[in-house]
């Protein structure tokens, strides 16, 4: 028997965004991967419509119910076989557990039981069907996504009850340690007890604010997996994963399928694209200009496409269309004049919209491409951003070919402003290349 | 740091010539804008069409106008920061309109909500 994962959450409805580059993800797990993956993809739901189901109060009994299907998997599968649909074994533990919970807990019940709309915990029904878990995990995403809660906290919440990750995970993925992560969590699910944030929709008049929020949750959510520092490869692939699904549950929905929603996931698609080409032999990155584009993934760049264009519907034009728009013009390997000069526009207007430093020495990028490097040495003079490191290595850039003499003491002013080793090998490599010639 | 107004005057508005060189006019504009952008230094602006203007007078009298080729008209304005008049002006000599003899940029500064003035 080999049970394929894909098959068995058939009712996943939305498109999986599964793995983005190789074909080793989460989409063709195998034996050994069944766990993991079932975890990740079922934990989520199963904690979504229990926590929806007794309210935000309790949601650490929703962890544990779900967490406790998957210990009785552990305890039962090893022995007795796995079962021929492992995701309805698990949805009926954890249904038979809350129950049993409801149950037990005289204080529980008291306190629960009359927000639920029945009178015994026999006739009660857990909905595990597609669509409710679908609208549970919505539900839940708006009420992790509350303006209560620090954005880092919204991520860390996303991650630990939406998408399963482990606590030592989530660490990983910040860079940080199991305590503070776990006094984090703790913190953000008092402050959403304290603010009595509902697990529902937002009325209809709020609900394009508060997608707002949930929008920055899931684009910082994904840029935590694409620039992050954690030397683990396959976890920060699964961060972007796990926001390119958030994102299509949005889209998967009337109501939150909005143009800026699209514009997002077009954003992430064509990021996506480059993840295989984006890592060297050894783990190292390679720089845009050096990196193989039969590596680009085309499936993605046409899906990035698709959205891009269901995003340019409607009046507003936000952050999301311009990135997606500067991104889409990435996947364009070819130094055609109109990429440049298109690149350079979007970025103009992005900057009018949201400044960023990058966004600004990018800019100033397109516009050495378009102008020359004299023009843009002068614009990039008056930026000011004298303590990142990216701004020397920008007018390295540009001086190479001007003054080698001052391209190598931007250079160097680079290296000791640079944090991170991967940073510094990669302005070492620039430096030496000067001293080879 | 403080908020100036930068006023863009035409000396004759009229006077927009080939769709080309609007084409690159505007380009200049985006870039120009883009650059001060880039300083995070854009607080907000817009252009100014005439079509279709309209002149309220004393006694609530409205007559249509002003036209493009009237002196010093006024083709719009963007909202700066910056920490002095001198910056302001300087960014204001970016601006793709002075290429046009006799126009000119106003820089203002925007009064503080604080009493001060």
């Amino acid at each position: 028997m080999k049970p394929h994962p894909k098959s068995l959450s058939k009712g996943e409805g939305l498109e999986n965004p599964a793995s983005l580059s190789k074909g080793e993800g989460r989409g063709e797990a195998n034996q050994q991967t069944l766990i993991p993956h079932l975890f990740r993809t079922e934990f989520g739901k199963i904690t979504a419509v229990l926590c929806k189901l007794f309210g935000f109060a309790h949601v650490e009994v929703a962890e544990d119910i779900a967490g406790e299907a998957f210990l009785s998997a552990m305890e039962s599968w090893p022995y007795k076989g796995i079962p021929e649909n492992p995701t309805a074994w698990l949805y009926a533990v954890a249904k038979n557990k809350a129950k049993n919970h409801l149950h037990r807990h005289q204080l529980f019940t008291d306190k629960v039981m009359p927000n639920i709309d029945t009178t015994d915990t026999v006739s009660l029904e857990i909905d595990l069907s597609d669509t409710h878990i679908a609208d549970s995990q919505l539900q839940m995403l708006f009420a992790i996504c509350h303006p209560a809660i620090a954005a880092e906290a919204q991520i860390g919440l996303a991650l630990r009850i939406l998408c399963g990750f482990g606590i030592d995970e989530i660490a990983n993925a910040f860079l940080s340690n199991k305590e503070t992560i776990n006094k984090r969590l703790f913190r953000a699910k008092e402050k959403l007890r304290s603010e009595q944030v509902a697990i529902m929709f937002p009325p209809p008049a709020e609900i394009d604010k508060r997608l707002e929020t949930v929008l920055t949750t899931l684009y910082l959510l994904y840029n935590e997996g694409y620039y992050s520092e954690s030397k683990d490869s396959v976890l920060r692939e699964d961060l972007c994963v796990e926001a390119m699904r958030l994102t299509t549950l949005l889209m998967g929905n009337i109501r939150t399928n909005q143009p800026n929603v699209n514009a997002l996931y077009a954003l992430m698609c064509f990021h996506s694209s480059r993840f295989a080409a984006r890592k060297g032999l050894e783990g190292e990155l390679v720089l845009y200009d050096d990196q193989d584009e039969t590596l680009w993934n085309q499936g993605l760049i046409t899906r990035g496409a698709f959205h891009l264009h269901q995003a340019s519907q409607g009046e507003h034009l936000s952050k999301y269309h311009l990135e997606a728009g500067i991104a889409y013009w990435h996947t364009q390997k070819t130094d055609a004049p109109e990429k440049w000069e298109n690149i350079l526009q979007l970025y103009n207007r992005l900057l009018q919209i949201a400044y960023s430093p990058v966004a600004a020495l990018n800019r100033t990028y397109a516009l050495a491409k378009v102008k020359g490097n004299a023009a843009a040495i002068t614009e990039a003079e008056k930026l000011g951003l004298t303590g990142n490191h990216f701004y020397y290595t920008l007018l390295g850039e540009l001086y190479r070919d001007i003054d080698i003499t001052i391209a190598k003491k931007h250079f160097e002013t680079a290296l000791t402003l640079s944090k991170t080793l991967a940073d510094r090998q990669t302005i070492q490599k620039k430096l030496d290349a000067f001293d080879a010639f | 740091m403080d908020e100036y107004l930068l006023i863009m005057r035409h000396e004759d508005g009229t006077r927009i010539a080939s769709p080309e060189q609007m084409q690159a006019w505007m380009k200049q504009t985006m870039d120009w804008i883009g650059g001060i952008a880039a300083q995070n230094k854009f607080v907000n602006g817009t252009g100014l069409p005439m079509d279709g203007a309209k002149i309220v007078h004393h006694g609530g009298l409205v007559t249509n106008g002003p036209f493009g080729d009237i002196k010093e008209t006024i083709g719009g304005f963007i909202t700066v920061r910056a920490d002095s008049y001198e910056e302001a002006a300087e960014l204001a000599k970016g601006c793709p309109v002075l290429q046009g003899e006799g126009n000119t940029v106003e820089v203002r500064k925007v009064a503080k909500n604080d009493g001060t003035h």
